[in-house]
This record gives C-alpha cells, structure tokens and sequence, in this order.
C-alpha cells in the first residue's frame, strides 16, 4: 500500500524529452532485484552516472543544483512509453516524485504509477507550453498539487484544473490498495468462477 | 447496446470476462491465463506473504525462467550471482505457492510468449497478462492479452482478476500481399512509423485484412509482439483455421469433444459485419518494403532503401530535438541511405522473432554462405523445444557452418540483462523489438528489423536489403507454421 495522497507544494524537475521509455527510467540491469527498494540510484542511471559511477558533466537535470527534494515531474509527452517494468515509479518514489505532469503517458506505465501513490497528471497542450515558460522564467517556481479539488494552484494565484479517473482518486487519496478492494469482491469472483470452469489446467501437465 | 448489435472481438472476450463493476469503477476482470517469470514477479510473491494470502488459481498460472538467465551452454552455470538469486527466488516461489515452473533444465522451458502458444495454454477468446509488456504476443490467437505491472501480478496471483477500464478499439486493416523479401516484422515496422510510439495509446489493436489472414501463426505472433510499441497495451487477430490447425493436438489444448466444442465457441469470437471501431488505419502491404529503424525508438523506421531523416524536415519542435538526439546517439547523418551502414552484431531471437520460422528463414539466407569478418552472429532459440528443433532440422549446423553463435533459449541480447550485450558504439542489426537507448547494452545502438534482413546484413557486414540476395523467393517461401 501506498501512503495516503495530501495536498502538498513543491519546485518542479522539468523533462521536456517526449517518448521517455522506461527503459531509460530503469535500465534492464537493475531488474534483478527482489524488493522494491534502494531504485533512486538507478532512475535514469545512464542519463546521471558515467561508467565510473561518477556524475555527467554537465550533470543531468536530477543532479543541478537546487533539484534534490522537488516532488514533481514536468515530462514531455508519452512519458513510461515500452517496458512495463514497475521498477520505474519505484525508482521515482525512491527519488521522491510524487506528481507528473504531461500531455499522455503510456498506459502501463500510468497504471504502475497510481498503484504506488504517483500522480500522473494529464495536462492539454497549451497548459504544458505553459507550465515550461514558467519554468523557463523562473525555474524555482512552485505548484500545490490538490488532488482532492483537482486543481493545480499556480504561483499567480491561478488554479489548474485536471481530470482523473474518480476510482483511481478515491485509492491514491485513500493510500492505494487496490487488491484490497479486488479481495473485498470475493463471493463474486467465486460466483463467476463457478459459471465459467478454467478454460486450462496447468497443473494437469502435458498430455 | 442490445444483445445482438454488431460487437468487435475485443468487446466480446471483454464482456465475457466481466466478473462485476461498481458505478464508477473499473471492471473486475477475470484471467484466464496469467504467466510469470523471475523479473517482474518477486516482489508481487513478497506481497502475497506480508498479507499471509495464497495463489488463489495456481492451475491458471505457468512460471518460466527467461529474462536473466545465461544463454551459454547450461553446465556453465549464471556469471552473475544477482541474476542467479532472482532465479533461485523463482522456483522457492513456485514450489511455496503451488506453481507449475518451466525452469532451466525443462524441456518446456522458454521465453514467455514462445512458450504459451507452444503449449497450447494460449488459446483464442481467453484474457491472458504477465508482467511483461509483450504479453500482447498471445493476441495472434484472438486472445485479449496484455501486459501489467508487479502490483498487478501480486492482484492475479491473489484473485486471479484485475481491475481494468474497457478500451477503446483500433482496425489496422492490411490488405494485399507482401512481396518476397517483406515480411510480418516489416508490417508492424511500417504501422509504428506511421502512428508513432504512442498512436495507440488507451486502445487495442485489432489487425484485419488480407495480407493479415495470409500470415502462419507464428507470423500473426510477430505482428501482435510488438502492439506494445505503437502504444497499444494489446493487439489481437481473430481466430480462423489457421489458429486452430496450430493449436490442434498441442498439450494444453482440447481434445476429442472438447476441441470440437471449443472450435465451435471460438467461431463465434470474430469481429461482427457492420461493428465498428475507435479509430481505424489501412495499410496496403503490395508496397511496402524491408523496414529498418535508424533511431531509438521503434518509431523511427524507414523503408530500407530510403534516407535517413533530416532533424530540419521535423515540423514539431520537440519531434526535431528528439529526432537530433537520437541521430547523435546513434552518430548518424541525416540524408544518409541505410543501406550499407555498418554493422557489428547480429542478433536473431527475442519473443519478436525467436521461433523456428524465424530460424528457418535466417538458415535459408545463411546456407552455403559466412557471415562478413568481424561481424558477430548471435542465434538464441526462443525456446528450448525451438532449440531442439532446429537441431533436428540442420539449421543448428547451418548457422554454425556460417560461423554464428548457436546459444541456449533466453531473453538475451534483446533486453541484454544477462550479460549478452553491445559493447559501447557498437551498431547491431536486431530482430528484436526495441531500439531504445542503451536497450541491447549501455552505448549500443540497434536497427530493428526482421530475420531475414538480419541475415542479409551479416553476411554483407552492413544493413543490407534481403530482396537482393539471389534465389529471394525461393528462400522467403521457407518458414511454415
């Protein structure tokens, strides 16, 4: 389970680059773990880190000055695209993003985030444009994240206001626990299971 | 909708798997099939145990050991002692939760998406997932089969369902008929270069038409393979005699009454005249070409006699960056032919284009003929039964012969964790299914393209176009299956 979802403000990491695979998020050799944790080293390994272990110089945009700490993601479009490997919102969380801002993300990918409390937040194209020219005039600029309203508030005043899914809120908000609510459907999964025997049987070995 | 308006395959395998849905929650949605490996499912057994709950259908789920493992000779045993503990992990899983397991040593052993079909556990009308995003492979048999992540895994171990919104639908109508040399690796090519990496994002790929109906399973496997990326987390083709004259005495397939039963349900499952689609894109495949990508991503992709793309022609800024970045990766200059560019690696395998059509085609180009000096021919089997046949058949001593690598069945070099990688700058033609930036080892870089490309390319030391190779008919009418 996630923890509960709270309102919260923060400076922004921007990542104009669109079609971010997660391949790039986590690099393949870090899938040989057996846990979830200690990925924040690996996000975006090969974008931060030379061969040595040392940082890139110039360092990627994780590793400036003044970005430790920000808790939100403004991403280029398409963001999580091919592997489905959920090692990438853990590796995010690990580094500490909680909100991702963007015009789409790949479908497994968004689905991996908001199972582990990472709001991925869909933004029209001119509000996106929008989001990096404030960056780009002032890159310390911070948003409240208000998952609760929806909104984005604005340093202006301004409020953004977002769309979710309303089941995927009321779990990220409740501190996810999705197969908690699968569990809780058990006299209906045994109904169904009864109406309609397994179509295979593994168990049964080869004939 | 009313019981008989016309319904698309996807809506059908759907409604039939809808366990139940609250007012404004996703669906319940039953599994028929679910399928681990040692990468994407540790933490998801880890869950199961800190809630103290079981596998709840362990007859429903097969487990296979394919991303990490080594593909050298087994007696060598795992270099890398990471890669071995996950493995290890597997079976203690298994063996705890009551899995059946297709370990190193089985012979059913195999890449995930080579092995369901193999066993005849894939089978049309059935919802299939595993933590793996080419899950979509099974859709060549008019399964709805999609990939899911760790916390999804841990969901289907537990209550053999998934909480999923219903999606939208995509035709991608192929008609016509591809010419020798073109291949189903060159159609999905050419489809993710026109929609790009995400034109199919929220949808689900149902592929129709001729040229589609033409293709053997194993080909139809090709084209669902990489669904993924043009964004689709699925992509389907409905069942017809083909499908069931694959599936037909396969181990886990019905038999006697049963499979006349199930022919007779699966009849039923295709698209109905007159339903329609979300969206819809036509494909003439009488003119296409070899695809090749010259970037990274597998959108990137040209026809292989044409040029490599000008970052100036990009009409959309953030397509022109991604487009600079990707030739500086790749250190390519825009306007140059693809033809010709070197090569270093040749990989031929992957759940793309690992089956034994795919090594017959690859043997028929390499018979009586070498690989070029110093380029690097890897063949990994997409399954130890792959292995084994093509053992029986000759091409084992056919790939030998033209001084390839004949590996052991695995994931290898195309998700490249288990030591089977690109030295940095290295350019390796791939017949594997993405291109991504250090994707085949850190600072390598790939040209995705089909076996017979491949082939042709290792020969020639440089991407070369297989239509030129003398006797091309005579060599693509190799395959079956």
């Amino acid at each position: 389970m996630a923890e509960p979802f709270t309102m919260f403000t923060s400076r922004i990491v921007p990542l104009p680059a669109e079609n971010v695979d997660t391949d790039q998020i986590v690099p393949a050799r870090y899938l040989k773990v057996t846990d979830k944790a200690g990925l924040g080293d690996a996000l975006f390994r090969d974008w931060r880190f030379e061969e040595d272990g040392s940082l890139k110089d110039p360092p990627f945009i994780l590793d400036q000055p003044g970005m430790a700490g920000r808790r939100i993601l403004l991403v280029g479009d398409n963001f999580g695209a091919g592997s489905s490997r959920e090692h990438a919102p853990w590796a995010l969380t690990a580094w500490g993003v909680r909100a991702i801002l963007s015009t789409s993300y790949a479908d497994i990918f968004r689905s991996n985030s908001l199972k582990n409390g990472v709001l991925p937040i869909v933004v029209d194209a001119p509000t996106h444009a929008h989001l990096f020219a404030l960056l780009a005039a002032d890159p310390d600029a911070e948003l409240t994240i208000d998952l609760a309203e929806q909104g984005i508030l604005l340093p202006d005043g301004s409020t953004i206001d977002f769309d979710i899914d309303p089941f995927a809120k009321r779990m990220i908000l409740a501190g996810t626990d999705e197969l908690g609510y699968l569990l809780s459907k058990e006299a209906d999964i045994g109904a169904w299971e009864t109406a309609h025997p397994p179509r295979i049987d593994s168990l049964a070995g080869a004939r | 909708m009313t019981a008989d308006a016309p319904r698309t395959i996807v809506e059908k395998i759907w409604t039939d798997h809808v366990v139940t849905q609250d007012p404004g929650a996703p669906a319940v949605l039953a599994v028929d099939l679910h399928l681990v490996h040692e990468v994407t499912s540790p933490q998801a057994f880890s869950g199961l145990r800190a809630r103290g709950i079981g596998v709840r259908r362990p007859g429903q789920t097969v487990a296979t050991a394919d991303h990490s493992i080594p593909t050298t000779d087994r007696s060598l045993g795992f270099l890398d002692a990471m890669a071995l503990a996950q493995v290890n992990q597997l079976e203690a899983n298994c063996a705890e939760f009551g899995i059946p397991l297709h370990g190193i040593g089985d012979p059913a052993q195999g890449i995930v998406h080579v092995i369901g079909p193999q066993l005849g556990l894939t089978q049309p009308g059935m919802t299939i997932v595993c933590g793996d995003s080419h899950t979509s492979t099974h859709g060549a048999f008019g399964a709805l089969a999609f990939g899911i992540g760790t916390s999804e895994v841990e969901m289907v171990l537990a209550t053999q369902t998934l909480l999923q919104r219903d999606p939208k639908t995509y035709e991608v109508r192929v008609d016509g008929r591809l010419t020798p040399g073109v291949s189903a690796k060159d159609i999905i090519l050419a489809l993710i270069a026109r929609i790009g990496v995400g034109g199919g994002t929220g949808h689900v790929f149902e592929y129709t038409g001729d040229a589609i109906r033409a293709l053997t399973m194993e080909q139809r496997m090709t084209v669902c393979n990489m669904s993924i990326e043009g964004g689709a987390r699925a992509g389907l083709i409905a069942p017809d005699d083909t499908t069931f004259a694959y599936l037909h005495g396969r181990p886990h397939a019905p038999a006697g009454a049963a499979w006349e039963d199930a022919v007779a349900r699966w009849r039923l499952l295709p698209t109905d005249d007159g339903a329609t689609y979300d969206k819809t894109i036509a494909i003439d495949a009488d003119t296409l070409e070899p695809m090749v990508t010259y970037g990274t991503n597998p959108g990137m992709g040209i026809p292989i006699t044409s040029r490599v793309p000008f970052p100036a022609d990009q009409a959309d800024p953030g397509q022109r960056r991604a487009l600079e970045r990707a030739l500086e990766y790749m250190d390519l200059q825009p306007g140059q032919p693809i033809l010709g560019q070197k090569v270093d690696v040749v990989f031929v395998g992957s759940c793309t284009n690992g089956r034994i059509s795919d090594l017959r085609l690859a043997a028929s180009v390499l018979r009586d003929r070498h690989v070029a000096d110093g380029v690097r021919l890897m063949v990994v089997p997409g399954s130890d039964e792959v292995k084994r046949e093509a053992e029986r058949e000759g091409l084992s001593e056919i790939f030998k012969a033209a001084g390839a690598e004949w590996r052991e069945a695995g994931c290898s070099m195309c998700i490249a964790m288990n030591g089977d990688q690109l030295r940095p700058g290295q350019y390796a033609v791939s017949t594997s299914n993405r291109n991504f930036e250090g994707r085949q080892g850190k600072g390598g870089r790939t040209f995705l393209a089909s076996p017979l490309t491949a082939a042709a390319s290792a020969i020639a030391g440089v991407v070369a176009d297989p239509r030129r190779l003398a006797g091309i008919e005579a060599i693509a009418a190799v395959g079956g299956r």
